[in-house]
């Protein structure tokens, strides 16, 4: 069905225009909120349902791009979409999240409900383009235009300090992505293509790569995030409300993940290759570093969201191997996480919804108020740390079989991740759910009701789908994969 | 040619040499203009954009006046810009007890010497369209004459203009004693030889005296205070058109002249976009007032159009004229909303005046929006195509450097314009604004559509128009 991905990119936006409507023409206060809740979850549902359409006519087999479309649009610019077995899957994992994203704010956002849904709403449309854009400069437009809605939503629905944390956000990312700009303008007008697929085949000239290789990276590293560039991370989690969290580190992380095994790797191999080391060290780092630092952190969020900064440091290492498993690994790992940590942050929504509080210190004993909380937060813990048998295991495993085919000692160190993230992990589902209840304030925390019930019960599923399926994600990106893996291996013989 | 001929090559100034005369007269007899004149006004503008489109190309009066693709391409915006000018002003003067007839005279008077910079083809065309456009804003900043901001604004104004246009005779003095002609085709002849020193000379003093008029580093010292202190109508007027206007002359010079020489004034204007972009960057930073903080946003902006002409080419020179005609709506649309929006029938012109807008004029609020995003270089709006055209244009030419420099200042000014949208959105509301007039309200919400999303769909027009103009300007 030609269309349907542009469909699928702007149905959130008719969400909005439906949106708008009900707010010029109906009441103002809690009906246009009323209102506006339940046409951006039908929206987001109606995404889903064209993402699953999208999933199902893709065929898996097949290498290259599928679901074409092309219109030229003016200077040399086509407004050109497609998706590989790379891209497929996160546009599903946007369109999977958003619906679970929107619930989670039902009750939890009370202020400015109609702009809080627009935001979001844009948000996916800009998102889903992002995996479905095959001209750089759609790319850019759609991956720099997320700046906005999240800046929004980060400082208007913010906690205390957000301001801070949304201007933090929007600076750190924008510098990377203007100095990416600049490397498309320069690809743009040396290969006089801004085509995605043609560019994966041109070879530029080692040095240029070079160049090209830094700015995509700036903007990369900044979006993954890298250590020493995630600092802005923290602050943005800490200030964002839960459902803005879960889409940072669900899915807008994931494109830095996606850049590089879109831009770097195919299209600039031999200095990926060439930087191979660098990014390899600064994962390494990553990986200790954050997860040290996640310990040592007071703050639920906080802690969650340097665990990601490892995670994605264990991500980089996948992709940078440049074999089969790296890059599979690294897919699945981006997937499984983008479940797990999204769950963890609804989890830690669940009690701040109750206590306004993420302290860990203010928590203890949970487990006898909350049973059906314990349990859940236990099992999407568990995925975090890589238990087997949860989707976190797969992803871990097959990226750090993959580094070691690159190269050992990275692997060696990055294996350390596994263990440090069951100290922070452990210790801190020790300190909130077991022991007795200490804080006479918890006496009165009830346990789940059935929406945050309905919330976590797709990422349960999901969770321990992927870890006992793996190969309903493996089926799928096979292909892409091995064609990525291949294609650096030869580009410089390795 | 026949002089019926000569003068249907300048029909349009024809026309508005005829209609500011004739207003006048008119307004002589009738001092308080009144909505017909007004209309009548911006009609004639209107119309002078309509001829210039129909119109025959060519050079009339010895080579002093060339019509060509840039001057049609630029001259539509200028008109037009001039007539929107006409129409956002009076009523908003009026609001204010002022109803001097002069007011759209003098539009059409400084529209009139536009027109003829960007058809100027010889040194003293030249000299008398940039005076004939210099004067009328001279008098038009000042034009809230009881106001002493708006009188300090236009006297500073008159003495370093009147300054930099010494300068600028100065230089195109040297140009003709060394080249030993004013027309600029036969300038160019000699210049295929080889530029000399005096020539050189020259054409350094020619480029500060249209970097003063265009603002950009380091003669930019006058922008912030006449905006500040000027009436918003006359600064939205300001900041738009002349500068295109200025561009599009600078272009002329460069490329007709000394285009053979593009290594000797390519640095110059390199220069001046690296010292504008950090200027208007960095100097924007602490200010609070909007036209104060939009005049700093200009010098950042007139920065990024001369890193594209800088590039040289058919591909700067169309990427220049891009981003002055898409800078042109955006900043009309800015200052249109500025005029639209007031509090106990005082101005809003400080940050803090801007507190919480959005919920009480969501709508303007948003437009507001869109144009420091645009400002911003955000995609998808129409400030990031005009960066686009402009950068790529250097990446081409080999000033990637620049380029990158450049964007790097695009992101020290993105804090000011967060600053703006945060206090819009962010902060707690400061109180019920008036009821915003009609025109200014059309105006504003026509631009922030402009910028998203008709840009998408004008470019596609806009870019095969800009790159005839800029091969009409290199093929001669």
């Amino acid at each position: 069905m030609t269309g349907l991905l542009s469909l699928t990119i702007f149905a959130p936006l008719m969400g909005v225009a439906a949106i708008l409507v009900i707010r010029a023409f109906g009441k103002e206060g809690e009906a246009s909120a009323a209102a506006a809740r339940w046409v951006a979850l039908a929206t987001t549902l109606a995404t889903l349902a064209l993402a699953i359409l999208v999933v199902a006519d893709f065929r898996p087999s097949l290498a290259g791009f599928q679901l074409l479309e092309t219109h030229t649009w003016f200077a040399g610019l086509n407004y050109s979409l497609g998706v590989d077995g790379i891209s497929v899957l996160f546009v599903l994992l946007t369109a999977f999240l958003m619906p679970i994203c929107i619930i989670a704010s039902w009750r939890s956002v009370h202020e400015r409900v109609v702009e809080y849904m627009i935001a979001f709403l844009i948000l996916e449309c800009l998102v889903i383009g992002v995996f479905c854009a095959l001209d750089l400069l759609v790319f850019y437009l759609f991956f720099e235009g997320q700046l906005v809605p999240m800046f929004l939503i980060i400082g208007i629905w913010g906690g205390a300090n957000r301001v801070y944390a949304a201007f933090k956000f929007f600076l750190y990312t924008l510098l990377g992505s203007v100095l990416m700009l600049a490397a498309i303008l320069a690809m743009i007008s040396i290969a006089h293509t801004s085509s995605i697929p043609e560019l994966m085949t041109y070879r530029f000239a080692p040095s240029v790569q070079t160049w090209l290789w830094l700015a995509f990276f700036a903007s990369f590293a900044v979006k993954m995030p890298m250590w020493p560039v995630h600092t802005w991370l923290p602050d943005a989690h800490v200030e964002a409300p839960t459902a803005g969290s879960v889409i940072l580190a669900g899915i807008l992380l994931k494109m830095g993940g996606y850049g590089f095994m879109r831009f770097s790797l195919p299209m600039f191999p031999n200095a990926s290759l060439a930087f191979t080391p660098l990014i390899f060290a600064l994962s390494v780092i990553a990986i200790i570093y954050t997860s040290l630092v996640a310990f040592r952190q007071t703050d639920m969020k906080k802690l969650i969201a340097y665990s990601s900064v490892a995670h994605m440091g264990m991500v980089t290492l996948g992709i940078f191997s440049g074999n089969l498993q790296g890059e599979q690994g690294a897919l699945f790992l981006m997937l499984s996480h983008g479940v797990i940590s999204g769950a963890l942050f609804l989890c830690v929504g669940v009690v701040y919804d109750r206590m306004h509080t993420r302290e860990i210190a203010f928590y203890g004993g949970l487990a006898a108020k909350m049973p059906i909380y314990a349990a859940v937060f236990m099992l999407f813990n568990m995925g975090n740390v890589g238990l087997p048998g949860t989707s976190g295991f797969v992803g871990e495993i097959l990226t750090l079989t993959g580094t070691y085919g690159a190269s050992t000692w990275p692997a060696i160190i990055g294996v350390s991740g596994i263990i440090l993230s069951a100290v922070y992990g452990l210790s801190l589902y020790r300190r909130v759910v077991f022991g007795q209840i200490t804080n006479p304030a918890l006496s009165s925390i009830t346990d789940l009701v059935n929406r945050e019930m309905l919330l976590f019960a797709p990422l349960i599923v999901a969770t321990l789908a992927l870890g006992f399926q793996p190969s309903l994600i493996f089926g799928v990106t096979d292909t892409a994969s091995a064609h990525l893996a291949q294609a650096f291996q030869a580009a410089t013989g390795r | 040619m026949s002089t019926l001929h000569l003068l249907a090559l300048a029909a349009p100034q024809v026309l508005l040499v005829a209609a500011a005369l004739l207003l006048l007269v008119w307004g002589a007899f009738q001092p308080r203009a009144g909505r017909l004149f007004v209309f009548v006004a911006a009609a004639v503008l209107v119309g002078a954009a309509v001829i210039v489109v129909i119109e025959p190309l060519g050079r009339a009066f010895l080579g002093g006046l060339i019509v060509d693709k840039a001057a049609v391409f630029a001259e539509v915006i200028i008109y037009l810009a001039s007539a929107v000018a006409i129409v956002l002003g009076e009523p908003w003067f009026a609001r204010r007890g002022i109803t001097r007839f002069e007011y759209p005279v003098l539009v059409i008077i400084a529209a009139l010497g536009m027109g003829m910079m960007c058809r100027a083809g010889d040194l003293i065309s030249l000299f008398v369209a940039i005076e004939l456009q210099s004067l009328p804003l001279y008098i038009l900043a000042a034009f809230s004459r009881d106001d002493g901001k708006s009188a300090e604004a236009g006297l500073k104004y008159f003495v370093l203009g009147a300054l930099s246009s010494g300068i600028l005779l100065y230089g195109a003095s040297l140009i003709y004693g060394f080249a030993g002609s004013t027309r600029f085709d036969a300038i160019a002849v000699t210049m295929s030889h080889g530029i000399g020193r005096g020539v050189l000379l020259g054409l350094v003093f020619l480029i500060c005296g249209i970097a003063f008029k265009v603002s950009a580093a380091p003669f930019h010292m006058w922008t912030p205070d006449v905006y500040e202190g000027a009436p918003t109508p006359v600064v939205g007027f300001f900041v738009g058109a002349p500068k295109l206007a200025a561009m599009v002359l600078l272009a002329r010079v460069l490329t007709e002249s000394f285009g053979a020489d593009q290594f000797q004034w390519r640095q110059i204007l390199v220069t001046m976009a690296i010292l504008s972009v950090a200027v208007g960057a960095f100097a924007g930073l602490r200010q609070t007032n909007l036209k104060r903080l939009w005049a700093y946003s200009s010098i950042a902006n007139i920065g990024y159009a001369l890193v594209g002409l800088a590039a040289g080419g058919a591909v700067g020179v169309q990427s220049m004229l891009i981003y002055m005609a898409l800078y042109v709506v955006d900043v009309t649309g800015f200052f249109a909303c500025l005029m639209a929006l007031s509090r106990g029938g005082k101005s809003m012109e400080t940050m803090a005046d801007f507190a919480g807008l959005v919920r009480e004029r969501p709508g303007l609020a948003v437009a507001m929006t869109v144009f420091a995003l645009s400002g911003l270089g955000m995609p998808p709006f129409s400030g990031l195509w005009g960066k686009y055209y402009v950068f790529k244009a250097a990446m081409g030419a080999g000033l990637a450097p620049v380029a990158v420099i450049a964007l790097i200042g695009s992101v020290v000014a993105a804090y000011y314009y967060l600053r703006l949208i945060k206090v819009m959105w962010l902060d707690p509301t400061a109180g019920p604004t008036d009821a915003p007039p009609i025109e200014a309200t059309a105006v504003t919400y026509a631009a922030a559509l402009f910028a998203f999303p008709a840009v998408l769909i004008a470019l596609v027009f806009i870019d095969p128009l800009a790159h005839s103009a800029a091969l009409g300007l290199i093929q001669r």
